[in-house]
């Protein structure tokens, strides 16, 4: 067991830590609590690249590399309950994306919210947020991993809702921790089931670990209702869990509302932290996913829990890219975009040959979706509090910097040739070309690769290309209040100080480059996922299926963005009032989009109603059937305290007060005797003395 | 009269000097003073029990008595020192006014 397995507990530790100090720091404190924030995740991400390069050292030799330090926690009847950290190339490559994303969104973070006065607050949640995130990835327990997981949904609820005073981020805040908590129920179902079956909760415990493989056949050869395998029972379970952090359709709900949130906390739970659990929930549990009673006799056949998460990712791919089309808030588009891209990684996920490809898509989704965020927030700070898309225009020659790196994330999350996006993209369309179970996710996820790059050519177009800015004059501040405030910003827009757009450099240089570590050419990430030696051949590019599924999706993102060009970039956008071009063409079916297919609506008019429903039926009951009911025994009480109180004021308390009245007389007789003059007591002394001789002389004469 | 008769004699008179000194007065040294007396004459009666006693040729008496005027003298400097803190806190030896424990 080496140095840094041991010590693997820091990373996380560092950043909670932090955030316990910064909560005791004062206000005034900026400076205190921005440098213990991010040097926390500094210091974190040196050791996740410590914890890299040793899980590299170890080579490629074993099946799987997967190190554990456990401790008992508490006896629970006979049995410890355990913790532990554990290091394979899964945990090592998340260590890695969150504290450096983590960091770099830390450090724009000084910058974005600089005018804030309760900037300290903000860094504390920051910095236990990374903390929660950094616990799910490290733990070798689902009760820690749990643990952590909680940490984040309450620290999201309090960064979602950070300006609590707007109504619409109170609400928002609430809902994202209701919805997600819908989720966790599942989670928590499963993993009680989970315990109860296998007896642990650690995933590798030297062979009794509940991954390892006595465990998970044991759970297979059981079977539930519906002929489902125990296995598939706890990992469906599970996976609601993951849902709801992950915004799979139907618990997707809370992701485009927490957008009230600073755009950083967006950036940090769309690309970093929240949102990429779920989906490492569902790759750090794959082998409970994956087993099928079939895989035993016949290799391939995938499990019900994978062909459900398959489905689910499908139709959330879908979904989100279709609303994403039809929205007009900047932030909202990339909620959308976030989405879907994670029903792209749960779809990764379910059919893929094992975790790596959908694990691909989300290093490389956080990189790029990190650097979208953090240029949408430059462009709401650089244009006042402005988020409507329709307001905005002609940007490139204002904020330039912006402009770029922007364009290199769009272009990587639209899947353009070379950039990250592709390869990843593409390593998901690939798998599930290869699905032998129905080709139908295929070709979802290739209609959605279209409207990805239909509706990012949209947002760029509206927002950086056209002749004149379309800002209203005095039209800033309705969004961002904190932005409202500061009058200092001039009506014109304007570029973001170099602490927000250096983060988004070395983002944007990532998003070009990062895919490269997974092409088809070298699947370097793939293998060292998987646990295989990497191989380099040029000419595995230029094979047939794969250079034809190439080709393929290229033509596919060439022709959204073209489609998009053609719509919004070729004329002009002139007025903010004018009609979009989607929604001249196809009125009725934009309508439906905007509103995100009324699942909203939907939900208010059917679970949320019936909630407040049930809650009138309760208040109902609370009033008349339990109050009476406690009312009544209060009385009964009352009346027997009354009786009580009768027998103890004139039975036993006279009797009591005879009794130290008679005490007290006879004290104060003694008390009479206890002169406090030294020779009446030496008088007394000698009295007794000739009595005693008077007694003695008196028995001697008889 | 025998010797150890006129020795009791006059040790029952000192003693009763003094008792009635440490009864009587009421200034506190006075009333030490008295004690003493008392302390004395019991003293001298365990010499006078001894030198004409059964046995005068072991020390015993002898060692009695000496421990007890060394605790005799103790006793005196513990009590001088009591009456002198009393004296320094209330400018006062008289033992009627020193009645601040009474019940």
């Amino acid at each position: 067991m080496s140095w840094i397995v041991q010590n693997l507990w820091l990373i996380p530790a560092l950043p909670i830590v932090a955030a316990g100090v910064i909560a005791l720091a004062k206000r005034p404190q900026r400076k205190l609590a921005a440098s213990l924030a991010i040097g926390s995740m500094v210091i974190g991400f040196v050791l996740s690249a410590v914890a890299f390069a040793h899980v590299l050292s170890l080579g490629h030799g074993d099946s799987r590399i997967t190190e554990v330090a456990n401790i008992n926690w508490f006896q629970f009847g006979d049995q410890w309950v355990k913790l532990g950290v554990l290091l394979d190339p899964l945990t090592s490559v998340m260590l890695l994306m969150v504290t450096f994303v983590g960091t770099l969104i830390f450090i724009y973070s000084t910058g974005y919210m600089a005018d804030d006065e309760n900037f300290t607050r903000f860094f504390c949640f920051l910095a236990l947020f990374a903390g929660g995130m950094l616990t799910v990835v490290v733990s070798n327990s689902l009760l820690l991993l749990f643990m952590g997981w909680e940490v984040m949904g309450l620290t999201s609820y309090l960064l979602i809702g950070f300006w609590f005073h707007k109504p619409s981020a109170a609400a928002a805040a609430k809902k994202a921790f209701i919805v997600t908590r819908i989720g966790d129920l599942g989670f928590f179902l499963g993993m009680a089931w989970l315990y109860a079956q296998t007896g642990t909760l650690l995933f590798y415990d030297c062979g009794a670990g509940c991954l390892e493989h006595s465990a998970v056949t044991a759970m297979l050869v059981h079977t539930t209702v519906f002929g489902l395998s125990v296995s598939s029972g706890i990992a469906l379970l599970l996976f609601c869990g993951a849902a709801g952090k992950s915004g799979q359709v139907p618990l997707h709900v809370w992701l485009p509302d927490a957008m009230e949130g600073p755009t950083p906390v967006s950036a940090l739970i769309h690309a970093a932290t929240m949102v990429a659990a779920g989906v490492f929930l569902v790759a750090r549990l794959y082998w409970i996913f994956a087993i099928s009673p079939s895989a035993i006799d016949v290799a391939g056949i995938t499990s019900v829990a994978l062909q459900v998460v398959t489905w689910v990712g499908a139709i959330t791919a879908l979904y989100g890219s279709l609303v994403a089309v039809a929205q007009y808030d900047i932030k909202r588009i990339l909620a959308y975009s976030t989405v879907s891209q994670l029903g792209y990684m749960m779809m990764g996920l379910g059919v893929g040959n094992g975790p790596s490809v959908g694990m691909f898509h989300l290093i490389t989704h956080a990189f790029f979706k990190a650097l979208l965020f953090l240029g949408a927030g430059s462009i709401i700070h650089g244009c006042g509090g402005e988020q409507d898309i329709r307001r905005m225009g002609a940007l490139r020659g204002y904020m330039p910097i912006t402009f770029k790196t922007y364009a290199a994330g769009m272009l990587a999350l639209c899947g353009f040739p070379l950039f990250a996006g592709f390869w990843s993209k593409d390593a998901i369309l690939h798998a599930a070309f290869d699905y032998d179970i129905t080709r139908i996710p295929f070709y979802i996820g290739a209609f959605g690769a279209l409207l990805t790059a239909f509706y990012m050519t949209r947002q760029l177009c509206y927002m950086f290309i056209g002749a004149k800015h379309r800002g209203a004059p005095g039209h800033h501040g309705v969004h961002d209040d904190h932005e409202a405030e500061s009058l200092s910003h001039p009506h014109s827009p304007h570029e973001s100080p170099a602490t927000m757009t250096t983060p988004m450099l070395i983002l944007a240089a990532f998003a070009c480059l990062l895919g490269f570590i997974g092409t088809p050419a070298w699947e370097w990430f793939q293998n060292f996922l998987d646990g295989r030696p990497a191989t380099f051949s040029f000419g595995a590019l230029f094979e047939g299926k794969t250079a034809l599924l190439m080709a393929g999706s290229s033509i596919i993102v060439f022709a959204g963005i073209g489609l998009g060009w053609m719509l919004y970039g070729r004329k002009p956008i002139e007025s903010p009032d004018a009609p979009d071009a989607l929604e001249v063409i196809q009125p009725h079916i934009f309508r439906v989009l905007e509103n995100a297919f009324y699942i909203d609506a939907l939900y208010a008019a059917t679970i949320v109603r019936l909630n407040a429903a049930l809650a009138h039926i309760s208040a109902w009951f609370d009033r008349w059937v339990w109050n009476g009911v406690v009312q009544t025994i209060s009385y009964l009480v009352l009346g027997t305290a009354y009786v009580d109180s009768f027998i103890d004021n004139c039975a036993v308390n006279a009797a009591f007060d005879e009794g130290c009245t008679t005490v007290s007389r006879g004290g104060r007789m003694l008390s009479a005797l206890q002169a406090g003059r030294v020779q009446g007591y030496l008088r007394l002394l000698g009295l007794g003395f000739v009595v005693l001789v008077v007694i003695l002389l008196w028995g001697t004469k008889r | 009269m025998s010797p150890l008769t006129s020795y009791l004699l006059l040790s029952a008179m000192i003693f009763s000097i003094g008792l009635a000194g440490a009864l009587s007065r009421r200034n506190a040294i006075l009333v030490l003073s008295g004690i003493e007396l008392m302390l004395n004459a019991a003293n001298l009666n365990f010499i006078a029990f001894w030198r004409y006693g059964p046995n005068p040729a072991a020390l015993t008496g002898i060692m009695f008595t000496i421990f007890s005027i060394s605790i005799a003298a103790a006793e005196a400097a513990v009590g001088l020192g009591i009456i002198l803190a009393v004296y320094r806190h209330t400018r006062n030896t008289d033992l009627d006014q020193m009645n601040s424990m009474k019940g």
